[in-house]
């Protein structure tokens, strides 16, 4: 096991004059019980267990020595290039542009060094709306809604400030990205109050004045020290045995993370609606920009976006919407759940965001092509990793620490086809609509699945999706040549030609 | 007819309980049997039929400047919300409604008038699909230690119980006739089942009268003649599912439970599964909580916990995962009872028979389960379910509470059940619906006095007619969650228990997963038995061709097969649903006409059309942009016979007549 799976141990006792047990408690939530014969030698094993699994350096961790003889380092680090995906969105549309103006990451440090920006707008004026927002990151292009042209963008909160601040270029940058005419949503991720508050701090939200072709939206969402509160209360209630039916329901009520996941997925939902019925471009941002605002464009990509639900896709998106994006995944992703260490950058945000999915593949059991275990293993993996795809804070330390020159990607290794065909979904059929998804407190559900993992035994629901999977490749493999059938089980829009063609005129 | 004052109200509108904005116009009709909603959409005329058996509660809210709201609840957990534009027309829908729902004869029940075209030797059939001797048969009873006794042959003995009763062997009619004077209601100790493996039994009865010393010989001798019968045990359990407290209240009206001292070799045990009444309001406050509009998770959540429903849920689980146990793998017989052993005893006796025995998780098995511990042995049908218009104090929802034990099981088994959720949710329809005869009355002995058999069908065979809907895809004989006793995680499980969305909200469509497994994986299994079935074919063809030398013929064949599947694999990817109102916190959300995406999912829906569903009565309520699950249903398979089909679509005009 990697010693960094372990943030802390929680007891060792001496069981007998002549051993000791030591309790390791992971950050994958399973917990583990040692019995080491020789008090000494448990001693030591504590004491070296605590130190290598708190190593502070980035550059000490694991990943940078580890060197699997079937992988080739360079591998998988340009498997999603962003640079490509945005040259791509560029090219359709003659609005947008790649600039590289945070090129040596000194305009925006927590931005990628290239970013898509309406074309209108020079780099100049980006750097001058750099400064008009918290850690400079100013809008930005998130997502291209091909179906009807509308964008999706994100920043972090213009800093207004008490005395209701303006910065012209950041006005210009807005409204260059609306089509004349237009009007567009701004989703902010506070509350109402708390976006006004935040102006005492230098921070704010756009008022309508200054931006007046953007209605305000509020969908508050939790994060920080809240969210991860809430976690530590689920994953307490899930182990605490003593729990009769009724504390249950209350313990998993007090922990709020379901809530939580209501709100999420409310607020993404919310966001996609503006841009599928209401037909109008979206900003996102929060405080920071670095997490519920990408909670929220992460998800509303899912939702909309039949490409992200495909394994590749969804790779992609997480490398474009979390990790190039700025997530600090080094600061938020620490010591998980059963750390007691007040880490002030902790929180679950991107767990959060996997719960979402699954509760999205839960109720659409066919649109991800991705399964529960994939979710899971990224769940893993953002905590502790031989890989370096969640390493660091940004795109810069990236750099800095040169991750992608001496650590493997994760997505090499879960792309390997011995590794892709345990994480895919056997009831899978492209789904060209949007999932709506219900948000109704009774459709959403403890994700059994990671939080119970180690409590109870999934083995009767293991042999369930045996058994689904058997089926369907029983039927995949049925008496004719396999080729034909994978094709009508996997591209029914081949026989179903006009059915794209309407979604493409209503669109 | 003579109760419906107002036959057809027009421009009355449906409202949709989800989305407040969204309201239907249409007629309403009040039938003899049924109240009807027909939307005016030309296109789709949409109908919704509520058979007056369902109605649980009817209430007129205050008029407003639109109309007058009407309230109509239903025992199969439908919520329908009327506007009627005059007070006075929804008086009358009212008052008409208010006698319609609690019918004061049997023979106003629909089970009497409905005709499901069958003749009279189909019929009988019907009825003859579940028996119990063969049930017993097939347990291996008759035997040496236990036979069939005719001691109730006229009920004489006692009127609740069936006629046929098996008891041991040792157990002569003098001392079942003792016993059965020592327990509340005559209720004495009858075998429920069986085990052959190890002769261990589970028997079941009412509580003793034995008040705080009172002593009956006969009964001692009946326990210790179940205990005789299992010669592999020197014990029996006896098994009070009442909490201690309550059963000791009993003691001072003259009833109670056994005392250990006067009964030889028997162990004591109480389990603590709440009353009727408690169980009663314990639903009552999660339906509540259900009706909310847009709960926060908060609300649910406490509301879920205050009603104590999954605790009672458990309890019950609890009581039979306890008996299974004792029976499978201690081998000691048990007794059951509670106070009059017909409520809680029927459940904790059928919860732990579908777990010691495979049989009762296929679909034929289960009818049977229930016919045998909640039919046979006078489980109050009648009372419990309100059928005929009786003490509201009667009612209460035990066997719903059994179907959603076995629901609970079937989460944590999935490939452990023949059957699949639709199964139970439509079960649970019929208790209430009364459209045939199998959950008339209350004892065995009414429905003989009634000739049930001969005046109505039988809900079993109409549920084996149309088995294809009822399938469970991931059952299969030889899987091994399909072998021996089912063993249920005990400790910790509470978060094994959850809310059962599919029958508690099942009218609200937009809360469900919006594709469904079950009918995807049916229709791929059929497929694939389909295409087995032409491969065997084809290669018995290729054989004898090959003897002609003529090759190339099969590769046309199979071209064609290709296609066929082709065809049916693309069915099963159609999805559109509508969002639903993200925007609670959001004061103005913008309200742009939405009729683009509307004409786009409805556009989407009619290319559809040849998978519309195949369970009329989901897709009779729900409208069709969050009907989303019905579309990747099978075909229509004999929707006649669903439930708010009731009728029978084709009786449609005949009943509008009636009125």
């Amino acid at each position: 096991m990697l010693l960094t799976v372990i943030p802390f141990i929680l007891s060792m006792h001496r069981v007998a004059s002549s051993s000791g047990s030591i309790t390791l408690k992971c950050k994958d939530l399973k917990v583990l019980q040692l019995e080491i014969p020789g008090m000494e030698e448990c001693l030591n094993i504590s004491r070296s267990i605590e130190a290598l699994s708190s190593v502070e350096s980035v550059m000490m961790m694991y990943p940078f020595f580890y060197r699997p003889q079937s992988m080739k380092l360079k591998d998988g680090w340009q498997l999603y290039p962003l640079q490509h995906y945005y040259q791509q969105i560029a090219t359709e549309t003659t609005a947008w542009r790649l600039s590289c103006v945070n090129g040596e990451f000194t305009v925006c440090p927590s931005y990628p060094a290239a970013v898509i920006v309406p074309t209108a707008v020079d780099d100049n004026t980006l750097k001058k709306a750099a400064r008009f927002h918290q850690g400079g990151r100013f809008p930005i292009l998130s997502y291209y809604h091909k179906k009807n042209g509308t964008v999706l963008l994100r920043s972090s909160q213009p800093l207004i400030g008490p005395n209701r601040k303006r910065c012209p270029e950041d006005e210009q940058l807005l409204s260059a990205a609306l089509n004349r005419g237009e009007r567009g949503f701004i989703i902010d991720t506070r509350s109402a109050q708390a976006a006004k508050q935040a102006r005492m701090m230098g921070g704010g939200t756009e008022s309508k004045s200054s931006y007046p072709c953007w209605r305000r939206l509020h969908g508050p969402l939790e994060r920080g020290r809240p969210l991860q509160e809430s976690f530590i209360k689920l994953v307490e209630a899930c182990n605490d045995t003593s729990l009769s039916m009724d504390r249950w329901l209350s313990k998993l009520e007090s922990s709020k993370w379901l809530a939580h996941l209501k709100g999420a997925l409310s607020t993404a939902c919310l966001a996609a609606q503006c841009m599928e019925r209401e037909e109008a471009c979206v900003l996102v941002h929060g405080a920071e920009g670095t997490d519920t605002t990408l909670l929220v464009t992460a998800l509303a990509q899912v939702i909309l976006d039949p490409e992200c639900r495909t394994l590749t896709g969804f790779q992609g998106l997480l490398e474009r919407e979390w990790i190039k994006a700025g997530h600090p995944f080094h600061f938020r992703c620490a010591r998980s759940a059963y750390s007691h260490a007040r880490l002030k950058q902790e929180a679950p945000i991107f767990l959060l965001f996997l719960d979402c999915v699954w509760q999205l593949g839960r109720q659409f059991p066919f649109s991800l092509e991705f399964n529960e275990h994939l979710l899971l293993v990224l769940f893993e993996h953002t905590y502790a990793s031989s890989y370096g795809t969640f390493l660091c804070n940004s795109e810069k330390e990236r750099c800095l620490c040169e991750v992608k020159e001496k650590t493997h990607s994760l997505w090499s290794w879960l792309n390997q086809p011995s590794q892709q065909k345990k994480h895919l979904n056997p009831l899978y059929t492209y789904n060209a609509l949007v999932i709506w998804p219900s948000v109704e407190p009774q459709s959403l559900q403890l994700w059994q699945g990671l939080f119970l993992r180690w409590i109870r035994s999934s083995q009767y629901l293991d042999e369930a999706w045996a058994e689904i999977q058997r089926l369907v490749t029983s039927c995949e493999d049925a008496p004719e040549e396999s080729a034909g059938d994978r094709q009508c089980h996997s591209q029914p829009d081949a026989a179903h030609p006009h059915r794209q063609t309407q979604l493409g005129n209503a669109g | 007819m003579e109760h419906i004052r107002m036959p057809k109200v027009e421009n009355v509108r449906l409202i949709d309980r989800i989305s407040s904005r969204k309201a239907v116009l249409g007629t309403l009709y009040l039938t003899a049997t049924h109240v009807i909603f027909v939307e005016n959409v030309s296109e789709t005329r949409k109908e919704t039929w509520v058979l007056h058996s369902q109605i649980s509660s009817i209430e007129k809210q205050a008029t407003t400047a639109t109309g007058c709201p009407l309230l109509i609840r239903c025992k199969n957990f439908q919520i329908i919300q009327l506007i009627i534009p005059q007070e006075r027309d929804c008086h009358d829908v009212y008052i008409s409604l208010i006698r319609l729902a609690r019918p004061v004869k049997y023979e106003e029940l629909y089970c009497f008038s409905f005709n499901p075209k069958l003749d009279k030797e189909e019929r009988e059939q019907g009825w003859k699909l579940v028996g119990l001797k063969e049930e017993y048969n097939r347990m291996g009873v008759p035997n040496n230690y236990w036979q069939i006794s005719d001691v109730n042959r006229d009920y004489q003995v006692c009127d609740s119980y069936p006629a046929e009763v098996y008891v041991p062997k040792s157990a002569t009619a003098h001392v079942i006739v003792g016993s059965s004077k020592f327990r509340s209601r005559r209720r004495f100790p009858a075998l429920s089942y069986y085990c052959k493996d190890n002769n261990a039994s589970i028997c079941r009865s009412s509580q003793p009268l034995s008040g705080f010393s009172a002593r009956c010989l006969e009964d001692e001798q009946m326990l210790q003649a179940i205990r005789k019968a299992n010669p592999g045990s020197n014990f029996i359990y006896v098994v009070d599912t009442r909490p201690k407290l309550n059963a000791m209240a009993n003691r001072a009206a003259g009833k109670g439970y056994e005392n250990e001292d006067n009964y030889s070799n028997i162990k004591f045990q109480f389990i603590g599964i709440e009353n009727i009444h408690v169980m009663r309001s314990s639903l009552q406050k999660m339906l509540e909580v259900c009706e909310l509009r847009s709960p926060s998770m908060s609300d649910f959540l406490w509301g879920l916990e205050n009603s104590g429903w999954l605790k009672h849920i458990k309890a019950i689980m609890d009581a039979g995962i306890f008996i299974a146990k004792a029976v499978a793998e201690e081998g000691v017989s048990v007794l059951v009872h509670c106070s009059d052993g017909w409520d809680r005893t029927a459940q904790v006796c059928s919860v732990a028979s579908l777990l010691l025995d495979p049989f009762y998780r296929t679909m034929k098995g289960f009818m049977v389960l229930i016919e045998k511990d909640w039919v046979s042995f006078g489980h109050k049908f009648n009372h419990r379910y309100g059928n005929l218009d009786g003490d509201p104090k009667e009612i209460s929802p035990v066997i719903d509470q059994f179907i959603e034990c076995v629901w609970q099981l079937m989460e944590q088994f999935p490939c452990a059940f023949e059957f699949n959720e639709r199964f139970l949710i439509h079960i649970q329809h019929h208790i209430y619906s009364c459209q045939f005869g199998n959950f008339l009355c209350n004892s065995q002995k009414e429905r003989r006095e009634l000739k049930i058999q001969e005046r109505t069908y039988s809900l079993w065979a109409h549920l084996w007619k149309n088995r294809a809907d009822y399938m469970n895809p991931l059952y299969r004989e030889d899987h091994s969650q399909t072998q021996g006793t089912l063993r249920p995680q005990t400790a910790p499980c509470n978060f094994l228990y959850k809310f059962w969305n599919g029958m508690y909200n099942r009218f609200e469509k937009g809360m469900h997963p919006r594709q469904s497994v079950t009918d995807y994986l049916m229709a791929v299994k059929e497929e694939t038995q389909q295409l087995e079935e032409e491969l065997e074919v084809l290669e018995e063809r290729l054989a004898e061709l090959k003897k002609v030398q003529l090759n190339n013929r099969k590769q046309n064949s199979k071209q064609q097969d290709r296609n066929k599947h082709i065809e049916l694999s693309t069915s099963n990817n159609s999805i559109a649903n509508t969002p639903q109102d993200y925007s609670s916190n959001v004061k103005s959300f913008p309200s742009r006409s939405p009729s683009q995406g509307d004409e786009e999912d409805s556009a989407l829906i009619l290319t559809q059309d040849n998978l519309k569903s195949s369970d009329p009565d989901l897709s009779a309520t729900s409208d069709q942009e969050s009907g989303v699950e019905d579309l990747s249903c099978r075909s229509p398979s004999g929707g006649g016979c669903l439930p708010s089909e009731d009728s029978g679509k084709d009786s449609d005009e005949a009943v509008f007549l009636t009125v």
